[in-house]
């Protein structure tokens, strides 16, 4: 009798906002929560996928001896944690004046200004790499034709290579050149959540400030940034979390095949060819899991040092 | 990572279903493959739709870059799976260890009886460790060095002198670096890794021996090492790898005087890497007395493929029928791997690109005298581990035998599964 009263009570009305938000949670489910879960068990597992489901294997912890013990797999971990630090660094000590600048010194020209900023960060990073990679050819690149023309220029030309520079192809150019291509697509993503921020400053702050006679840096240093840190924390947080799981811009901008591609190995690359170049998936699982626990321990650290309330 | 693979796989499975009202009405052989070499399924339809009115032909054609992976999701999944896998040879020992194809040894198929009538090299690359044929081979590259003649004339430089030994050809590259400014090859790399070959007899790996130990310390990787760098420091090498847009463009401008690689790469030349400079390429043997090959395909059944008797009438028109097989060759430029199909007129045919030279006889010459060396499903891994020590040693000064030794442990580690 009680349970037909509950049934009745389930109308169209009540089951609809389900049924709306349902797609998500199903495609959720298939495509975020389950690959998640199943990678832990597969982290467990030797397993070749071209041999199907039923050629698991299971070795224990066995996947995760084999990377903490594994060279590339500290190369890579360096690799990751130094482009983390090389593009990440910059993009916020750049943006953030950036940000400063446009807010209080741009008018008219401000949102073609920040567009042309935040356009990087929108476009796919497959023709951003194909850009750069031209940019950045030995024998036809513009930036080596820019810099063959500077070597003309006296006292200057000294300073420069005279030889062309191989950007892609040599161990010391190659990181730093995808670190920079990394930090002028991310840049723009930056200087608009930092003029969010500065938005919801109060004016009045600024008016107080003038009146007690702070000057410009002033009311930079002690108003701006102290108001600005919970942004500053959720910043650093993103860009923590994408840069060490960077994998497409070196993937794309250094040809895999090449021995000088070790050196901008990142954690995500290495997963991917132990994965599918070499086929364990179980290795691969067992990274992807180690990388999750350092992504962790980082963005604990940062909240620490900039999560806390109050200046 | 895994959300994008399981996106594939949901591709997958979406043209899977895709194809089910098809399949309804009647039988459909899928063919999955990849460009250039789709080229050469294609033009076989008309004649399978004559032989097979029954059974349509679906060829399904993914780019090189993804097509490995999407096969191995698709082998992983079981499903979406094609009846019928092209494969291209630095896959093959990955693809025929996994044990996801069908032994083509066992009755129906009874492949090993093909055998004779194949390139003598090709059936042990496509034999997996348990004895199992995982896949029947269509196309070969042997090994050729295709050189400038026309840059190599202007440095006085001799066919000879290009191949008499590798000092030799070391040598003639000064010369050619001096009087023409031109670069002897493309990069170090290509020195160093057909030089690992020197010396294998049949049943030879080149980086594990039979025990599956690694072989990397040995002298022949030594001597590898030593000339790549020597090379290097010669200035010799325009390092540039092989398909990128330098490489291309460092053909069409006559920047690279020599290139080793199969012999299908005269058609890579001819149609877009330097069509302007037919009739200035000769093809010759590899230098030092040395036979090798350079790719090739092989077609394959998976395990769970649903039409495993029309899948293997299609191989065997692929591969063992020397009309079939001719035809490949004259829309790739591939070489066949079929010895009946090596004994046709066409094989006399001067080849306009290459000045008018009857390249294909020589082609045929090297082919035969390539040994048999097993390939092992570590191979790409070693070979990623070689190419990056290689970086280290000739870019950062790293001493060989440390370099060797690195990689040895590296590999070992890396292939601790080899059981």
């Amino acid at each position: 009798m009680k349970a037909a009263h509950t049934a009745k009570r389930w109308k169209a009305r009540d089951v609809a906002p389900y049924l709306f938000i349902a797609p998500f949670f199903l495609l959720f489910l298939v495509f975020g929560l389950f690959p998640l879960l199943f990678s832990i068990v597969l982290s467990l597992h030797e397993w070749d996928p071209a041999a199907g489901l039923a050629a698991m294997h299971w070795v224990g912890f066995e996947n995760y001896v084999f990377a903490l013990t594994d060279p590339w797999f500290h190369k890579s971990l360096y690799n990751t944690l130094w482009f983390a630090l090389v593009s990440g660094i910059p993009q916020h000590l750049v943006a953030l004046p950036l940000a400063y600048f446009i807010h209080t010194k741009l008018k008219r020209s401000r949102n073609a200004v920040v567009g042309a900023y935040f356009m990087p960060y929108i476009t796919s990073s497959v023709a951003i790499a194909l850009i750069f990679s031209t940019l950045y050819s030995k024998d036809y690149g513009a930036i080596n034709a820019l810099l063959a023309e500077l070597t003309r220029v006296p006292l200057l030309g000294t300073l420069l290579p005279a030889e062309p520079v191989d950007w892609l192809g040599n161990a010391a150019t190659t990181k730093p050149a995808v670190a920079f291509v990394v930090f002028w697509r991310f840049l723009g993503w930056n200087v608009v959540l930092y003029l969010s921020a500065l938005q919801t400053i109060d004016k009045d702050l600024y008016e107080a400030a003038t009146l007690d006679g702070a000057r410009g840096w002033q009311q930079f240093r002690h108003i701006t940034l102290p108001l600005l840190r919970p942004m500053m924390f959720f910043a650093i947080t993103l860009t923590l979390i994408g840069n060490l799981q960077l994998f497409e811009e070196p993937f794309i901008l250094v040809d895999i095949e090449r021995g000088v591609s070790q050196s901008v190995m990142t954690t995500a690359i290495f997963m991917y060819r132990l994965a599918f170049a070499e086929g364990d998936f179980g290795a691969a699982s067992a990274v992807s899991w180690l990388l999750f626990v350092v992504i962790a321990v980082l963005t604990w650290l940062n909240s620490r040092l900039f999560g806390k309330q109050g200046s | 990572m895994l959300i994008r693979t399981l996106k594939r796989i949901a591709g997958l499975a979406l043209f899977a279903l895709a194809a089910l009202p098809a399949l309804a009405q009647r039988t459909t052989l899928i063919v999955a493959t990849f460009p250039d070499l789709d080229r050469a399924a294609k033009a076989l339809a008309p004649t399978w739709a004559r032989l097979h009115p029954d059974i349509e032909l679906k060829i399904v054609s993914l780019q090189y870059g993804d097509y490995h992976t999407a096969m191995t999701t698709a082998l992983a999944t079981g499903s979406g799976l094609p009846d019928v896998m092209a494969l291209d040879f630095r896959f093959i020992g990955k693809f025929a260890a996994s044990g996801g194809l069908e032994d083509l040894s066992q009755p129906p198929y009874n492949g090993l009886a093909l055998r004779d009538q194949f390139v003598r090299y090709t059936f042990p690359q496509a034999i997996n460790a348990k004895g199992a044929l995982a896949a029947i081979p269509t196309d070969i590259g042997p090994g050729t060095l295709i050189y400038r003649k026309d840059i190599a004339d202007k440095a006085g430089v001799s066919e000879a002198e290009l191949t008499l030994s590798w000092a030799s050809y070391l040598a003639a590259g000064k010369k050619i670096k001096a009087a023409t400014g031109a670069y002897l090859m493309a990069d170090a790399g290509d020195l160093r890794d057909i030089l690992l070959r020197s010396g294998l007899q049949d049943g030879e790996g080149i980086y594990f021996d039979r025990q599956g130990r690694v072989l990397v310390e040995s002298p022949r990787f030594v001597q590898a090492f030593e000339m790549g760098r020597e090379a290097r420091r010669a200035g010799l090498d325009a390092k540039v790898s092989a398909w990128s847009n330098d490489w291309a463009a460092g053909f069409k401008q006559g920047r690279i005087a020599t290139q080793m690689m199969g012999a299908w790469l005269t058609g890579h030349l001819r149609n877009w890497l330097a069509p302007q400079t037919a009739g200035l390429w000769r093809s010759a043997l590899l230098p030092g007395g040395l036979y090798a090959s350079y790719g090739g395909s092989f077609y394959a059944i998976p395990r769970k493929a649903s039409n495993k008797i029309a899948a293997w009438d299609f191989i065997r028109l692929m591969t063992a029928d020397k009309e079939v097989q001719l035809n490949s060759l004259r829309v790739l430029d591939t070489f066949p791997a079929l010895l009946a199909a090596q004994e046709d007129a066409l094989m006399d045919e001067p080849i306009a690109f290459l000045g008018g030279q009857k390249a294909r006889l020589l082609w045929r010459d090297i082919a035969s005298k390539v040994p048999a060396i097993p390939v092992n499903r570590y191979d790409a891994v070693a070979t990623d581990i070689i190419r990056d020590e290689f970086e280290q040693v000739i870019s950062e000064g790293k001493d060989i035998a440390k370099a060797l030794k690195d990689a040895r442990v590296l590999i070992e580690h890396r292939a601790r599964r080899r059981g």
